[in-house]
């Protein structure tokens, strides 16, 4: 097989430190500090995963965060994670991981076939295949075409584990810790400015363990630790390893997601797995470095074909060679450092192949002092292996004409380090920025202008040379805590020793061409998007790149293109005889990594999703059974079951107590504004239709409130406590809506009227006593009120005490019994609720929920949320009368328009079952019996009760002429359920329709 | 996206609800052009750049700003200010930093709205 661990070498691993760990179920053994894909690497796997599309053979590309091939799912359980970067994943003991989309086994797959037809899977086949008069069978075929396509699968169990959201303030935010990171980490923190230093990978010093240079007489790598060293030990300096920052926002707001503990099996205790940074930056460093990139050529997606820097990697940082033979291909110089760090790390190179004729003599010559063959002026065409590399055809090429200048030959080798230029990581600035630039020089795009406050520097802005990535950390840095304010000290440069080429003398070499036919050529390796697709698309008409990218889907997997984009771009510029600028790119969009929706979600799950509110007698609701509803952020009691009894027995049974006798219901949660001020009449009066002006102390009235285009917004009863001062009360529902729409009118309409509003909902407990004995059951409880009719009159409200007390009672009905509502200081609920409670027992007093509470008002033909649905107008619910002819008022010039006085609008009407069968509410209305027959949809079902009153199932609805239809048959469909009950038409007061009962 | 509120200073817009387009002008109570409540209830400008618009801090002092927001680019152009009886009010949490006053040619055309009746 390929790779082997070195004798020696590995500046990031500890040999002395043995780490176990299994992949599909074999048990293999690592070094602490390997990465996954590391270690599996040493242990001879080449075989990483199936590819998406066609379930090809994937090994690893690379040694990073730009990795599309090498997806592992990690752990198992409630803890398992799909698609995650082996090149990402750190070793540790016990560490389980499984190879995905392949069945039944990574070595045997059964679907690869799907690479046998890739000719026919090319761009837009399904679309093309199933599509049109084939469209049927795509519902057939779906679930085969789905199962067979896609990574690896996620779980169905919690996530045990915790993620939190935090938050971070710095003056400069340094993204990134190569030489251009730590430099200008170094130059901002010796201003004082409040730097963060924020790191993707487990160490600082990105690339710089892998460099030849010597800096300030110290290896690359040690001069990394020793800055890093450095910078922990000033104040103001914040370094964050493990943190991907993954999106640029507005105001210069950075996300970021810190990887505290994936790399160990389980959270410590008080851990999170992950947190989620807000960082908050005046100015930003953006020091991400560049992406290698590969060439294009056929079987460049055989296990064994790797980034030259990540064979690079692989060697220096974990000792691992990539394989027991290994060719590197080139169209730049720094692979020949490669090839020599290589040889002379004990590995064999069995060849360099470079495109270029004439590379610079010195590498050449160090070539021939290690024997390593060379081939200027030639390129790889073609990989052979299957699941391993076994071999690679070369051919001269003609960098010019692009063509092949001779026949091929074959080369053994078990692995091939590809480099085809460098292309910046642009993507974090393209968040926040104009459209990138394209460099001849470098054949790569880097970021555009700045729309915020940030700059780009070192490899990111296309400088690749390490010294001249030192210098432009050091210049940022400065320039950026200058920019803060902080006086820039000048920070000596380290020397730098050694020089290796930064490969930009490059020639452009995308795709090289196949020795027969198009070959299999992969662009995109995550999407299995190939050249061919590319140039198909290109031939249908998707001349746009960004239509290009969304038909072939390339750069659209997980990985956003980070090795195929440039790759792509090119092969499309060349087929329209375009360049590269003039086809330009697509735009990055956040997040730059995949962030796992735990992270983002943070401690807002389950109860601690949004707050829940609770009434101040909601002990006593959850002592007594109740079953508790949510009704918005409150939760209310629906109906206190006893013993036997279903949530329909509980709520008739409520319903007929109240209706005989006398009933209690918690109304706590209905929103309560007090309106104060000189003008509070006035401005009362312009909010409601009905008029609001003349109604004297001690009375309340209902009162309905229209929208500015006349639609019914809300309604409740406001109570005038004195010549200033009002109470009002709007639906649960509408409570801060209504609050928020009175503040607008009053700052911005009417600044003039002095008035001011207050939600005072949690101030007051409040509580409905209804039912014929609720006078008596008042009176045994009050201590100095006169409850008679005469005192207390419908709609009076006055204050008295309850003992020692103080309470409101105003005489509403909303059941259409003789009722009162008993508003108490929110404290004095529960000790309020007790004594009525203890007052009705003469007269079998019981609470009833909100079931009986709709029961009741149905029957009384009331409307509530599903009659104001924010369509309605106060003439379709039989409230014409409300909406006054004789004033100014929001909404009142808007009544007249076309559309709300067409006589065809739905009305409010009553419904009857005729069958006996319960209304489902949502049901339409419809004229017939039969599906065939049944018509168009004459309105729908709104509010469906039994009524024990009438001893029928009843409803309100809203249909099209209303009253009119009055006695006539409709059908109340719910072609979901399949139910169709058949329902007449009546008035929607169903029981008092003289509201005798409540005026006693 | 940061709203600096002259009662509350700085703080994150997801304090804030939109209120919508500021240079709109509710007609006069008794006016009974119905297209000019046409105008007023349904029609909006919708620009691409600078716009005038209302801010309600509603989940902090509850007062309502008016601001200028460039709606491509989501910077907030002129220092927001209070609206309502309370506009003319010295700000409690003067800015440290960031926003700029706005010119007097600015407030008139804020002001406008406001006092219309
Ligand atoms: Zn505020």
């Amino acid at each position: 097989m390929s790779g082997y661990r070195l004798s020696s070498g590995g500046s990031q691993i500890d040999r002395s430190r043995r780490v176990r760990f299994s992949f599909d179920g074999r048990d293999l053994g690592g070094f602490a500090g390997d990465t996954l894909a590391s270690a599996l690497l040493a242990n001879e796997q080449t075989l990483f995963g199936r590819s998406f599309k066609y379930h090809r053979p994937r090994g690893v590309l690379s040694a990073g965060a730009e990795e599309p091939s090498a997806l592992v799912t990690m752990r198992g359980g409630a803890r398992v994670e799909p698609n995650t970067k082996a090149t990402m994943v750190e070793l540790y003991e016990g560490l389980e991981a499984a190879s995905q989309n392949r069945w039944p086994s990574l070595r045997f797959d059964v679907l690869s076939v799907n690479s046998l037809f890739g000719n026919f899977l090319t761009a837009g086949f399904y679309y093309k295949t199933f599509m049109g008069p084939t469209r049927k069978s795509w519902m057939f075929y779906e679930h085969f075409i789905r199962r067979a396509a896609g990574l690896g699968a996620g779980g169905f169990e919690a996530d045990p584990d915790r993620y939190e959201g935090l938050h971070a303030h710095c003056d400069v935010l340094v993204v990134g810790s190569g030489p251009t990171g730590l430099m200008a980490a170094r130059a901002a923190a010796v201003s004082g400015a409040r730097v963060i230093l924020a790191e993707e990978m487990a160490q600082l010093g990105g690339m710089l363990p892998n460099e030849s240079e010597s800096l300030d007489g110290m290896g690359a790598g040690d001069w990394a630790k020793a800055t890093v060293a450095e910078l922990s030990t000033y104040e103001n300096v914040t370094l964050m390893p493990r943190t991907t920052v993954y999106g640029y926002f507005d105001d210069n707001v950075m996300a970021a997601v810190e990887r505290v503990a994936d790399h160990v099996p389980v959270p410590a205790e008080n851990t999170p797995r992950q947190r989620h940074w807000t960082i908050r930056a005046k100015q930003v460093v953006i020091a991400s470095g560049a992406i290698e990139r590969p060439v294009v050529f056929d079987g460049n997606d055989t296990p064994g074909v790797m980034l030259s820097d990540a064979v690079r990697s692989y060697a220096l940082r974990f000792g691992v060679a990539a394989g027991r033979k290994v060719i590197v291909f080139t169209n730049n110089d720094r692979a020949y450092h490669t090839a020599l760090r290589l040889a002379d790390q004990g590995m064999t190179i069995r060849a360099l192949v470079d495109a270029r004729w004439a590379p610079p003599q010195e590498l050449v010559e160090a070539l021939a002092a290690r024997d390593i063959e060379h081939f200027p002026g030639h390129v790889v065409v073609k990989a052979e292996g299957g699941k391993a590399l076994e071999g690679v055809h070369i051919a001269p090429y003609d960098p010019h004409t692009k063509r092949l200048k001779g026949s091929p030959r074959w080369l053994t080798t078990d692995a091939l380090a590809v480099s085809g230029g460098w292309s910046p990581a642009i993507h974090l600035a393209s968040h926040a920025s104009d459209r990138p630039e394209f460099r001849e020089d470098i054949q790569a795009f880097v970021p555009g202008a700045p729309e915020q406050a940030w700059r780009a520097a070192g490899a990111c802005n296309g400088d690749f040379g390490l010294a001249a990535c030192l210098a432009a950390g050091a210049e940022a840095g400065a320039a950026a805590a200058g920019d803060v304010g902080f006086g820039a000290t000048a920070l000596p440069l380290p020397s730098v020793e050694g020089g290796e080429p930064d490969g930009s003398a490059m020639l452009p070499l995308w795709e090289v061409p196949a020795i027969k036919g198009r070959g299999k050529k992969f662009v995109d390796l995550q999407h299995d998007v190939t050249a061919e697709d590319v140039r198909l698309a290109q031939r249908e008409g998707f001349q746009s790149v960004e239509h290009l990218k969304r038909y072939t889907t390339l750069g659209m997997a997980a990985d956003q293109g980070k090795t195929s984009n440039i790759n792509g771009l090119a092969i499309m510029a060349e087929t329209r005889g375009a360049t590269i600028p003039e086809v330009g790119t697509t735009r990055f969009r956040p997040p730059y990594n995949p962030v796992s929706l735990g992270a983002i979600a943070g401690r807002e799950i389950g109860a601690h999703f949004r707050p829940v509110r609770l009434t101040p007698m909601h002990d006593w609701h959850v002592a007594q059974g109740a079953d508790m509803l949510a009704a918005g952020a409150w939760l209310r009691p629906r109906v206190y079951r006893q013993p036997g009894e279903s949530v329909t027995d509980a709520y008739i049974r409520e319903t007929r107590a109240v209706r005989d006798s006398v009933g209690i219901v918690d109304v706590s949660t209905l929103g309560k504004i007090d309106v104060q001020g000189p003008d509070a009449a006035e401005f009362l009066n312009r909010v409601y239709s009905n008029g609001f002006a003349k109604l004297p102390v001690g009375k309340a009235r209902y009162g309905l409130m229209l929208r500015e285009d006349g639609i019914v917004y809300d309604d409740g009863t406001t109570w005038r406590l004195s010549e200033t001062q009002y109470l009002m009360t709007t639906t649960t529902a509408n409570a801060a809506g209504v609050l928020t729409h009175l503040e607008h009118l009053l700052s911005i309409v009417w600044p003039e009227l002095r008035v001011q509003v207050t939600s005072v909902t949690e101030q007051w407990a409040g509580m409905a006593v209804s039912g014929p004995n609720a006078r008596r059951t008042l009176e045994a409880a009050v201590d100095d009120m006169d409850l008679s009719n005469e005192a207390l009159p419908f709609m009076g409200v006055r204050p008295g005490h309850l003992g020692s007390i103080p309470v409101l009672i105003a005489r509403l009905s909303f059941s259409g019994e003789l009722a009162y509502e008993v508003y108490a200081e929110a404290n004095y609920g529960m000790p309020v609720w007790e004594k009525v409670l203890e007052a009705g027992k003469p007269y079998g007093i019981i609470a009833y929920g909100t079931e009986a509470l709709g029961a009741l008002r149905i029957e009384k033909g009331h409307v509530a949320g599903p009659e104001l649905d924010g369509r309605t107008t106060a003439a379709d619910l039989g409230l014409g009368g409300m909406a006054s002819r004789k004033k100014h008022y929001i909404g009142s010039m808007m009544l007249d328009r076309e559309g709300l006085t067409d006589p065809n609008r739905l009305k409010l009407v009553g419904l009857v079952s005729l069958s006996g069968e319960s209304i489902r509410p949502g049901s339409q209305l419809v004229e017939g019996a039969t599906v065939a027959t049944s018509g168009p949809s004459l309105g729908h079902v709104s509010s469906t009760t039994y009524s024990p009153a009438l001893e029928k199932q009843v409803a309100l609805g809203l249909v099209e002429g209303g009253l009119e239809r009055t006695g006539h048959r409709l059908y109340a469909i719910y072609p979901l359920k399949g139910h169709r009950v058949p329902v007449e038409i009546v008035e929607p007061v169903f029981f008092d329709k003289d509201g005798s009962r409540m005026h006693v | 996206m940061r709203i600096y509120c002259p009662i509350c200073g700085e703080r994150d817009s997801s304090e804030f609800t939109y209120g919508g387009d500021a240079t709109v002008h509710r007609p006069a109570m008794d006016e009974t052009d119905v297209e000019a409540w046409c105008q007023y209830v349904y029609n909006r400008k919708n620009p691409r750049g600078p716009m005038l618009e209302y801010w309600h801090h509603t989940q902090g002092c509850r007062a309502w700003l008016v601001l200028e927001r460039d709606t491509v680019t989501h910077k907030i152009l002129s220092q927001p200010r209070l609206v309502g009886p309370w506009a003319d009010q010295p700000a409690s949490n003067p800015p440290t930093d960031g926003g700029s006053d706005t010119g007097s040619a600015e407030r008139e055309r804020v002001s406008e709205p406001v006092g219309a009746e």
